[in-house]
C-alpha cells in the first residue's frame, strides 16, 4: 500500500501541531520543576487524558487489537479488572501520599519513606526498562510501517524520534502531557471508523457475535469462547486464553495491574504534575471512564478480523499467515486499516498509529529524564548544583534518552533475544513492587531494610517459579524451565500471571519479616508518608463527582456493569 | 501554564476536518467517497466545538 498527498498532507499536519506545542512552551520552562514537573499546573482532565494516553503506546493498540483476535471478548479484562480497580484505588488511597509527600517521582517517594538503596534500586531499574522498553516499540512500529508502507526501516524510527526529541526538549513535561491529549483525541478519532466500517462489514453486532460463535466452535471451545468473559473462565482449557478465574483475579487483577498502575512512574508523573491534591486524585479516576471504553475501540478490530478472516472468502478479508503457517494476529489493526479505509481516511488513521506510537515513547522518555536528573545524576553523581544546572542536565538527558532508545530499536533488530531475556528480567524485577508500596503507604512498621531484601527476594522468586515452569508445548529457555521442568501451564499468559503471584507473595513475606527484627523509623518523619501518621483531607464541600471517594465508587460500579454485561 | 490545550487541539481537528471532508467531495467517483466528507464532517464538528471551549474559557 502507498500513501497519496491527502495521507501524507494529513500526517504533516499532525507533525506541525506537536511540534508547534513544544515550541509554544518553550518560554514556559524556567525551573527545572517547569521541565520535569510542569510546575503542578495541570487541570486534572489534561492530566486523566495524559495519564492514559501516555500508556496507549502503538504497542497497546496493536497488541490488544492481536490478541482480540486471538482470545476475544476476554481481552477486556486487562482493560476492567486488570485496571480500572488498580486506577481507583490509586486515586482514592495512594496519590495523597505521592502528591503529599512533594516527593518529584516515584523513586523519589521509596527514598522518604523507606532509605537510600530502596529507592537507587527502584530509579536504575525504571530508567533502564523506559529506554528498553520505547526502543522495542520503536522496533515494532519499524517492521510495521515496512510491512504496511514499504518504509525503510530506520524511516519511521528516526521520524518519530527526532519530532518527540524536539517536543520534549523545547517543552518538557507539559509538552509530552499537552501532546498526549492531543493524541489521545486523535488515535480515538483516528480508529473509531474502521470500528464503524468493519461492524457494517460483518453484519453489525449480531453478525459479528454469529460469525464469532462459528469461530469459537471450529477451534474446539463452546460458543461463547470469543465474546464472553467470565462465564468461560471457570476452568482454563475451556478458553482461548488458558487462564482461569483465580489467576485472572489475582494474577492480573491484583498483582500485576496493581503493580503497574499504582507504581509505574511512566503513570504517575502525569498525576504529581497535577495543580492540587483534589486534581492529582481525580488524574486516574477521569482517565478509568474512557480506559472502560478502550475495548471497543481496540479489541473489538481483532474480533471483526478474525470474523471476517472466517469468512475470508465472501468478506474478501484475511489476516496474513506467519511463516510456520499460524495467523500473524498482530496485523489484524494495521491490515484493516489499509484494507478498509479510502484514501484520505487511511492518512487518518496512519497519523492515529504513529500518534499511540509517539505518546508511549515520550511517555517513557519524559519519564525517563526525571528519574535520571532527580534519582541518579542529582543523588549520586552531583548533589546541591544549581537548579539551571539540573534543568540542563534534563535537557541532555532527553537528547540522551532518545539516542540510547534508538540504539535500542537496532539492537532488538539484529539480536531478537537479547530484547526478550531483558523484557523478562525487567518482568521480574516489577512483579513484587505492588507489595513494597502497599505496605509503605500502609504499614508504619515496614523498614528500609525490609523493603530492600523483600524487593530482591520477590525478584528472585518470580525467577525461580519462572525457571521451573514451562508453558504447554514450549521448549525450555526464555519461555521458562531454564533450571528443570517442575509444573506446566496451559499458556504462557497462565504462567505470567502466576509468576506475579509468587512475586508479590515473596515480597510480601519477606518485607514484614525483616521488617519485623530490624529497627523501624521514628514515627515523626513518617508523617505525610504513611496513611495512620497522615490526616485526612476534609474535602465535603464540592460536588460529589469532584470528589475522589464517590468518583471511585461510580466508575467501579460502571466497570462492574460493563463485566456483566458481557459476562 | 499560558497555553490552553483545546486551541491546537480544536485547530488541528477542523483543518483535518475540513482537508478530509473536501477530498471526499471533490473527489465523488473514489470508491468511500462518503466515508471521508461523512467523518471528515464529524472532525471538523469536534474541532469546532473544541475551539468554543477555549474560546469561552478566555472571556
Amino acid at each position: 500500500m502507498q500513501l497519496i498527498a491527502i495521507d501524507w498532507i494529513i500526517l504533516g499536519v499532525y507533525f506541525v501541531f506537536v511540534l508547534g506545542i513544544g515550541y509554544a512552551l518553550r518560554r514556559y520552562m524556567r525551573t527545572s520543576s517547569d521541565y520535569f514537573l510542569s510546575g503542578r499546573s495541570i487541570p486534572a482532565w489534561v492530566a486523566g487524558l495524559a495519564f492514559l494516553s501516555a500508556n496507549l503506546g502503538a504497542q497497546e493498540v496493536i497488541g490488544m487489537a492481536a490478541s482480540g483476535a486471538k482470545y476475544g471478548m476476554a481481552t477486556s479484562h486487562f482493560y476492567w479488572i486488570g485496571a480500572i480497580p488498580a486506577m481507583v484505588f490509586l486515586g482514592v488511597f495512594m496519590m495523597p501520599f505521592y502528591y503529599g509527600s512533594r516527593a518529584r517521582s516515584v523513586p523519589e517517594y521509596l527514598k522518604l519513606r523507606f532509605d537510600e538503596k530502596t529507592r537507587g534500586l527502584n530509579a536504575i531499574s525504571f530508567a533502564a526498562m523506559t529506554i528498553f522498553s520505547s526502543g522495542i516499540s520503536m522496533y515494532a512500529m519499524a517492521l510495521l510501517t515496512n510491512l504496511l508502507l514499504g518504509w525503510s526501516f530506520g524511516f519511521s524510527i528516526w521520524v518519530c524520534a527526532i519530532v518527540v526529541l524536539l517536543y520534549i526538549l523545547f517543552g518538557g513535561l507539559t509538552s509530552a502531557i499537552y501532546n498526549e491529549v492531543l493524541q489521545f483525541f486523535l488515535i480515538v478519532f483516528g480508529f473509531a471508523p474502521l470500528v464503524f466500517v468493519g461492524l457494517q462489514r460483518v453484519g453489525g453486532w449480531s453478525g459479528l457475535q454469529t460469525a464469532l460463535e462459528e469461530v469459537a466452535r471450529s477451534r474446539g471451545f463452546a460458543d461463547g469462547a470469543w465474546t464472553q468473559t467470565w462465564s468461560i473462565a471457570g476452568d482454563a482449557a475451556a478458553n482461548p486464553m488458558g487462564i482461569e478465574w483465580f489467576g485472572i483475579a489475582m494474577g492480573l487483577g491484583f498483582v500485576l495491574s496493581f503493580g503497574y498502575w499504582c507504581t509505574d512512574f511512566l503513570v504517575v508523573q502525569r498525576a504529581m504534575a497535577a495543580n492540587s491534591m483534589s486534581a492529582a486524585r481525580r488524574t486516574p479516576l477521569i482517565a478509568a471512564v474512557p480506559k472502560m471504553l478502550f475495548p471497543f475501540l481496540v479489541i473489538v478490530p481483532g474480533m471483526i478480523a478474525i470474523a471476517l478472516t472466517h469468512h475470508s472468502a465472501t468478506s474478501g478479508f484475511a489476516l496474513p499467515l506467519k511463516t510456520d503457517g499460524s495467523f500473524n494476529y498482530d496485523l489484524a489493526m494495521p491490515m484493516l486499516l489499509v484494507h478498509y479505509f479510502p484514501h484520505g481516511l487511511l492518512g487518518l488513521g496512519i497519523t492515529a498509529l504513529f500518534a499511540s506510537f509517539m505518546s508511549g515513547m515520550a511517555g517513557n522518555v519524559s519519564a525517563f529524564n526525571t528519574v535520571w536528573t532527580y534519582d541518579i545524576y542529582q543523588a549520586y553523581i552531583r548533589k546541591g548544583a544549581s537548579d539551571h544546572h539540573y534543568l540542563n542536565m534534563g535537557r541532555s538527558a532527553t537528547v540522551v534518552g532518545v539516542c540510547l532508545s534508538v540504539a535500542a530499536a537496532y539492537v532488538a533488530n539484529r539480536f531478537n533475544n537479547i530484547m526478550d531475556m531483558l523484557q523478562l528480567l525487567f518482568a521480574f524485577v516489577n512483579a513484587p513492587l505492588f507489595a513494597t508500596f502497599l505496605l509503605g503507604m500502609f504499614w508504619k512498621r515496614a523498614t528500609g531494610h525490609g523493603a530492600f531484601f523483600g524487593l530482591l527476594g520477590g525478584s528472585l522468586a518470580a525467577a525461580l517459579h519462572h525457571g521451573l515452569t514451562l508453558p504447554h508445548g514450549a521448549a525450555a529457555g526464555v519461555k521458562g524451565g531454564w533450571l528443570t521442568v517442575l509444573d506446566t501451564y496451559p499458556s504462557e499468559m497462565a504462567q505470567n500471571f502466576w509468576t506475579a503471584i509468587y512475586a508479590f507473595t515473596a515480597c510480601f513475606v519477606l518485607t514484614i519479616a525483616i521488617s519485623l527484627v530490624t529497627r523501624p523509623r521514628d514515627e515523626k518523619s513518617l508523617v505525610g508518608l504513611v496513611y495512620a501518621l497522615t490526616a485526612r483531607e476534609v474535602e465535603q464541600e464540592a460536588a460529589w463527582y469532584t470528589r475522589p471517594a464517590p468518583l471511585g465508587i461510580a466508575v467501579l460500579a460502571a466497570m462492574i456493569l460493563l463485566n456483566l454485561w458481557f459476562w | 501554564m499560558g497555553l490552553d490545550v483545546r486551541l491546537p487541539i480544536g485547530l488541528m481537528f477542523a483543518i483535518i476536518g475540513i482537508l478530509l471532508s473536501g477530498y471526499g467531495m471533490l473527489a465523488p467517483h473514489a470508491e468511500h467517497a462518503s466515508l471521508n466528507t461523512g467523518w471528515g464532517c464529524v472532525m471538523l464538528a469536534v474541532g469546532a466545538f473544541m475551539l468554543w471551549l477555549s474560546r469561552r474559557s478566555k472571556k
